[in-house]
């Protein structure tokens, strides 16, 4: 049976996720913001099978707090097989441009906080020397793209800080998974108007993380097609690519 | 949003909201508008049932609450899809009670549409194995009605197309099984007496439904392959397979057309040549064949298609059905397959469609000439004393929903009662008169 910890696990690819891993009867530490949503997500993992399901209220933003938590997730779980950091915001690119605070804001929530988080695991992990680090960047981190840069720059901080980081970890047996998805429907995404043809399912992404993880997969674009369309886009000459709406 | 049911006839410029939660689906919900809420499942009615200005869709409420393991009892919420239900049960053994033809709806959506399956001669309807509904009437009235707690609102909320409140989640009652598989037989009728005798020679079998041809006339008139079947005695507990194909894109609709239909109906039927057939088959190709192809919908071209199904009684069976399918057969606009079911007794809910007697569904790709066809069949289904399914319909008039639907006053009275008129409409409520 695998230990495994969620941080952000309200979200809709986390609990898609969580949902596989409860099907195989692992071991389960949930952390998000909502209680009253994790205990709803805890009661559904373990009628699907979980053996064990914990959560607690977490703040990704409030650094102190991290150490304390992961600290008391380990001594539940014993150690860690998989930890998935999937907490984030899809801030409003628009008000960042006119506001410092968002801006900032997006950038602590999105790659300071994970950093953050990464720093501390990978220690943890370096030390019981196994287990599989997987988080969640985006596809947005491959190229600054004026519809979302913010965003995409902090994806790009925490794709940039798991690059040197699994290099790091691989000489201590820990594996590092950079997740990319592309579009997805999810709540954070309702309402937005993305072409249906490109939009996934959470289940869909989740079935890719859960076999990235199991073939130790460095990078996952996901759906798969995405790594096409990123290199596209990465490749398009500057001169070009400034004068797209992308 | 544009959005449309199952058959892609109508579409609908809507807002849709999707609560990630039902304290967020409370808070909206409290939001008075003038063209009500409709609620959404997985987008399966085929016509306009789930269409309307303001859609609220169940996708996030999909948790499981509760299950007992003695008793197979299972407490969940409302967008929870019966796939899904297998995906975690069947390994468990467990089963659900009755399925319709496809395991992605949601459980509110099986109740609201109180929907059939190949057992419902011995089984009836989804709602018959409910326990309870817990039903959001205003943003601070939820309710839970079964067969003795509020039974009013639970006989009008089963098959009640969502106009009752949105459904929150519900108790219902699986079955337990021993593997995963189901010993089938298929049988050869070569005409409609045929067909129709042989649900009757098999009415002890728990699953039974027949493929019929919608082309072929004169002593041919009918003719058809009955499955029977019934959970096998070997097997393990495996779930199905992921791996779909998918239409990618929406097919010319002069595709279909009387010659590729009557070949394709010809090797369907002369696939099997003896007078039955027996094998040893997965869950998922005996209940779900459709379910393997994605997005089947986009066979029938751009501008849609439309289901018709209809049943009627079982004393004047024959007659009406024969009637009714030749002309069907004779305007040459008959689907690839027609499915032709015998049902077993009508349960008390106010608009639940099966009644004793036969009942058969097929497509119809939507062109102009389609309408005064259907209208044409709406009048031979009353006049025969039977009705039509509302969770196909996207085009009965309301005349012809009081006919079908006797009861239809009752239920606008416990929808008065509850004060939940105006508030959960749907585009086809709002043509029905049920406004």
């Amino acid at each position: 049976m695998q230990n495994i910890l969620i941080i952000g696990a309200t979200s809709a690819i986390a609990e898609a996720t969580a949902r596989l891993f409860a099907a195989k009867r692992a071991n389960l530490f949930l952390l998000g913001r909502n209680e009253e949503r994790l205990a709803a997500i805890s009661t559904d993992l373990k009628i699907r099978g979980a053996s064990s399901v914990e959560s607690a209220r977490f703040d990704a933003n409030d650094l102190e707090s991290h150490q304390g938590i992961l600290d008391r997730a380990q001594s539940t779980l014993g150690s860690f097989d998989v930890v998935l950091i999937a907490h984030g915001t899809l801030g409003d690119q628009k008000s960042c441009e006119s506001s410092v605070e968002n801006t900032i804001q997006e950038l602590q929530t999105n790659a300071i906080s994970t950093i953050a988080l990464l720093t501390r695991l990978g220690n943890m992990l370096e030390q019981q020397r196994h287990g599989t680090l997987g988080v969640i960047s985006s596809v947005a981190g491959d190229r600054g793209r004026p519809s979302n840069y913010v965003y995409g720059t902090a994806k790009s901080a925490v794709t940039t800080f798991c690059d040197g980081l699994r290099a790091r970890l691989y000489k201590s047996g820990v594996h590092v998974l950079t997740i990319k998805p592309g579009m997805v429907e999810t709540p954070m995404t309702a309402g937005m108007d993305l072409p249906k043809a490109l939009l996934a399912r959470p289940e869909q992404i989740a079935a890719d993380i859960a076999l990235a993880i199991e073939r130790k997969s460095d990078v996952l674009y996901t759906p798969w097609f995405w790594r096409f369309i990123m290199a596209g886009i990465v490749h398009l000459p500057e001169k070009l690519f400034k004068t797209l709406e992308l | 949003m544009i959005m449309h049911g199952w058959g892609r006839y109508p579409a609908v410029d809507a807002e849709v909201f999707a609560p990630k939660t039902t304290r967020e689906l409370k808070e909206r919900i409290g939001i008075p508008n003038a063209g009500g809420y409709t609620p959404r499942g997985l987008g399966r009615s085929y016509g306009d049932s789930s269409l309307g200005e303001h859609m609220v869709a169940s996708r996030w409420l999909n948790h499981l609450l509760e299950f007992d393991r003695q008793t197979g009892v299972l407490h969940c919420e409302a967008g929870m899809p019966l796939g899904e239900i297998l995906e975690v049960f069947v390994p468990q053994g467990w089963f659900l009670p009755v399925t319709p033809g496809t395991q992605f709806v949601t459980i509110g959506g099986a109740i609201a549409s109180d929907v059939h399956g190949k057992n419902h001669h011995v089984a009836g309807c989804f709602s018959d194995h409910v326990d309870s509904v817990d039903l959001l009437l205003d943003a601070d009235r939820v309710v839970r009605c079964s067969p003795v707690e509020n039974p009013g609102l639970f006989r009008a909320t089963c098959g009640g197309m969502g106009l009752t409140g949105m459904i929150l989640g519900a108790a219902i009652r699986l079955q337990p099984i021993h593997n995963a598989f189901i010993d089938q037989t298929t049988w050869k009728a070569t005409n409609l007496e045929e067909s129709l005798g042989l649900f009757a020679d098999h009415e002890s079998s728990p699953y039974s439904v027949a493929w019929i041809d919608c082309i072929s006339s004169g002593d041919a008139l009918g003719r058809s392959l009955l499955m029977t079947g019934d959970h096998a005695r070997e097997g393990d507990l495996r779930i199905g397979r992921k791996n779909r194909i998918s239409l990618p894109l929406d097919m010319p609709s002069q595709l279909l057309n009387r010659y590729s239909i009557k070949a394709f109906n010809t090797l369907y039927y002369n696939r099997i040549r003896e007078e039955s057939v027996s094998h040893h088959v997965h869950y998922e190709p005996f209940f779900y064949p459709l379910d393997s192809i994605g997005d089947w919908n986009r066979m029938y071209g751009k501008q849609g298609f439309t289901q018709y199904q209809f049943v009627v009684p079982k004393d004047t069976g024959y007659r009406a059905m024969s009637a009714i399918l030749k002309t069907i057969v004779d305007s040459g606009k008959g689907s690839f397959l027609a499915v032709l079911k015998a049902f077993g007794k009508q349960n008390r809910n106010l608009l639940s469609f099966p009644m004793e007697g036969y009942t058969l569904a097929l497509d119809f790709k939507i062109e102009p000439d389609l309408f005064p066809l259907l209208d044409r069949l709406d009048a031979m289904v009353l006049d025969h004393g039977g009705r039509i399914y509302l969770t196909k319909d996207a085009r009965m008039s309301k005349e012809t929903f009081r006919r079908c639907y006797p009861a239809w006053e009752q239920f606008q009275s416990v929808r008065h009662e509850h004060g939940v008129n105006g508030r959960f409409l749907s585009r086809q409520s709002i043509r029905l008169g049920l406004d």
